[in-house]
């Protein structure tokens, strides 16, 4: 089973204001982007449930003309507040990058 | 014209003279909540002062050159009035320095206390989502609030004949947006425009270094230019600006309005540069500006520490959990203070150090750990005078299956703690409804 970044060609945190943190994952060609997202390892459900968020509280967008999915999330530690680990939100895709993404396992 | 996508990273000279060719006006964004909350808090300036300082020796050379007017944003990085006399001074300077002379126009973003209050209680303040809590003693406890200017501000300098704007913290897009604005380009096209070249050269292929960038605005759309020719931009590589550091990649809220780019279209027009078309910019029903705001939140000290033992990172947890306990014993036998009057926290690089509450494996996997004590306190003495019962403590802390004096942590510096100096935290994230889009931001001009 591939591994998402395997599929990509891009996979970034970063802070969208202080308040928000936003991931952009984007692929390497429409074939690895459709593979992803026919996976059913890249959706709403399954981010909001890896980011510990409640799905109404993401924000999820799937952009075809860019091969891209990009969610966006409330940070649970503004940047820079005192119990804060990543000031400029740059780390927070970690787990991403290496999740198994099965090829057609579901249609 | 952008110089760059911040002030303080810089730009090739030799792109800077070919991108002055034709240009109408150069702008440069200088600031960002980025970094977190210390600039805007303590009043310094991020620096480097030489570095900014060499990149506006060369605009300033060149607009003067040109007799174009230049225009900086967001001075200091958080655009409060210490930001703004430090990039003045450093602009002053360089007139002296050179023999330059020239109209200096300051437009300053600061929002005093009372002013805010007063909006707050005409219930003119409402908040964004997330957004902190926000009372009558919010504003009396931070320490400096900022409100983010948009067009009209660098507009009316413009108007009043200001060559040289160096303006407090301001939208990035209203930098490259005023101008055009006023010259009767539409706002969709200014705004996109803007949107794209405040990151300087961001939009292009590939970015090896900062660099300047152009965008040519008409009334059907702009087209996007790198001066670099080693530069490119595709129409992919455009269009994924949009997503850069923005929560929603086809709606940006600006002062005023909405620039929506769900219908934008990028084309290639040439081997590198793109023409945009199609968005569109929704007027917003009340003019609201952004508030910015950080209040103290205490002063930090901080020790560095590996672990190695590893009977001690096996039960890594339970062990820090233990030594907590003991350690709020003595903080509150040796100093009289409470849990709630400090926040210890123990940062575990090799665990969840990076990510905390979001890490979706939070165990110990490697051989050893960095462990970063945090103690944050009302004064920095009392902060330095906490940290020691918790390092030493914990040096000493013991396990079940070693018997006898251990010492857990490795130390790289003597002395082991570093006082860190003050913690701020954002404590607005709200609007600010406006009848006069200038009206918190006055302009001052004088000759240099």
């Amino acid at each position: 089973m591939p591994e998402l970044w395997e599929l990509t060609k891009l996979i970034r945190s970063k802070n969208a204001g202080p308040f928000e943190l936003t991931f952009d994952i984007m692929f390497k060609n429409r074939e690895a982007f459709d593979n992803a997202l026919n996976s059913g390892k890249i959706s709403a459900p399954t981010l909001a449930r890896l980011y510990k968020v409640e799905q109404k509280q993401m924000r999820y967008f799937v952009i075809p003309e860019l091969l891209t999915v990009k969610i966006s999330i409330p940070r649970q530690a503004f940047s820079g507040d005192v119990r804060d680990t990543d000031v400029y939100g740059g780390q927070f895709h970690g787990p991403l990058v290496r999740l198994p993404v099965g090829k057609f396992t579901r249609k | 014209m952008a110089a760059t996508g911040n002030l303080s990273t810089g730009f090739r000279e030799e792109t800077l003279i070919r991108a002055m060719e034709g240009a109408d006006f150069l702008g440069c964004d200088a600031g960002s909540t980025d970094s977190g909350p210390y600039y805007l808090g303590s009043g310094n300036a991020r620096g480097p002062r030489e570095g900014t300082k060499r990149n506006l020796r060369l605009m300033l050379r060149e607009a003067l050159k040109a007799g174009i007017p230049m225009i900086i944003g967001s001075a200091g990085h958080a655009g409060g009035r210490p930001h703004l006399a430090w990039t003045l001074e450093i602009v002053r300077e360089l007139a002296r320095e050179n023999g330059w002379h020239f109209p200096l126009t300051s437009i300053d973003s600061e929002v005093d206390k009372e002013v805010l209050l007063n909006a707050f209680r005409r219930g003119e303040i409402s908040p964004l989502c997330p957004a902190p809590d926000f009372a009558e003693q919010t504003i009396a406890s931070a320490e400096r609030f900022v409100a983010m200017m948009g067009i009209e501000p660098i507009q009316a300098a413009l108007k009043a004949g200001a060559q040289v704007i160096v303006a407090g913290r301001c939208s990035d897009v209203a930098i490259y947006a005023a101008l055009p604005v006023l010259e009767g380009i539409p706002r969709w096209v200014a705004f996109h425009a803007g949107k794209i070249l405040e990151c300087g050269a961001a939009s292009a292929e590939q970015r090896p270094y900062p660099d300047c960038m152009i965008a040519e605005l008409e009334q059907s759309g702009f087209t996007v230019d790198p001066p670099n020719p080693a530069f490119r931009c595709t129409p992919q590589s455009v269009a994924a600006h949009a997503l850069y550091e923005t929560a929603d990649p086809y709606h940006l809220v600006e002062s005023g309005g909405m620039l929506d780019t769900t219908q934008a279209q990028y084309k290639t027009v040439s081997d590198r540069a793109v023409r945009v078309t199609g968005s569109r910019f929704v007027p917003a029903a009340k003019y609201t500006v952004r508030i910015e705001g950080a209040a103290l939140a205490g002063y930090r000290s901080v020790v560095i520490a590996g672990i190695r033992d590893p009977l001690v990172l096996r039960q890594l947890d339970r062990f820090l959990a233990s030594l907590r306990t003991v350690v709020e014993r003595k903080i509150a036998s040796n100093l009289g203070l409470g849990p709630d009057a400090y926040t210890l926290q123990f940062r575990i690089y090799g665990q969840d150090g990076a990510m905390g509450a979001l890490e979706p494996t939070p165990r110990v996997e490697g051989h050893e750990v960095g462990l970063v004590i945090d103690v944050v306190a009302a004064t920095q003495e009392l902060a330095a005078d906490i940290l020691p019962l918790v390092w030493h403590t914990g040096l000493h802390h013991p396990i079940a299956e070693h018997q006898g004096l251990i010492s857990n942590f490795a130390f790289p510096f003597s002395p082991p703690g570093l006082n860190a100096g003050p913690v701020y935290r954002f404590c607005v994230n709200h609007v600010w409804e406006l009848r006069d889009p200038c009206a918190p931001f006055p302009m001052k001009m004088e000759a240099v």
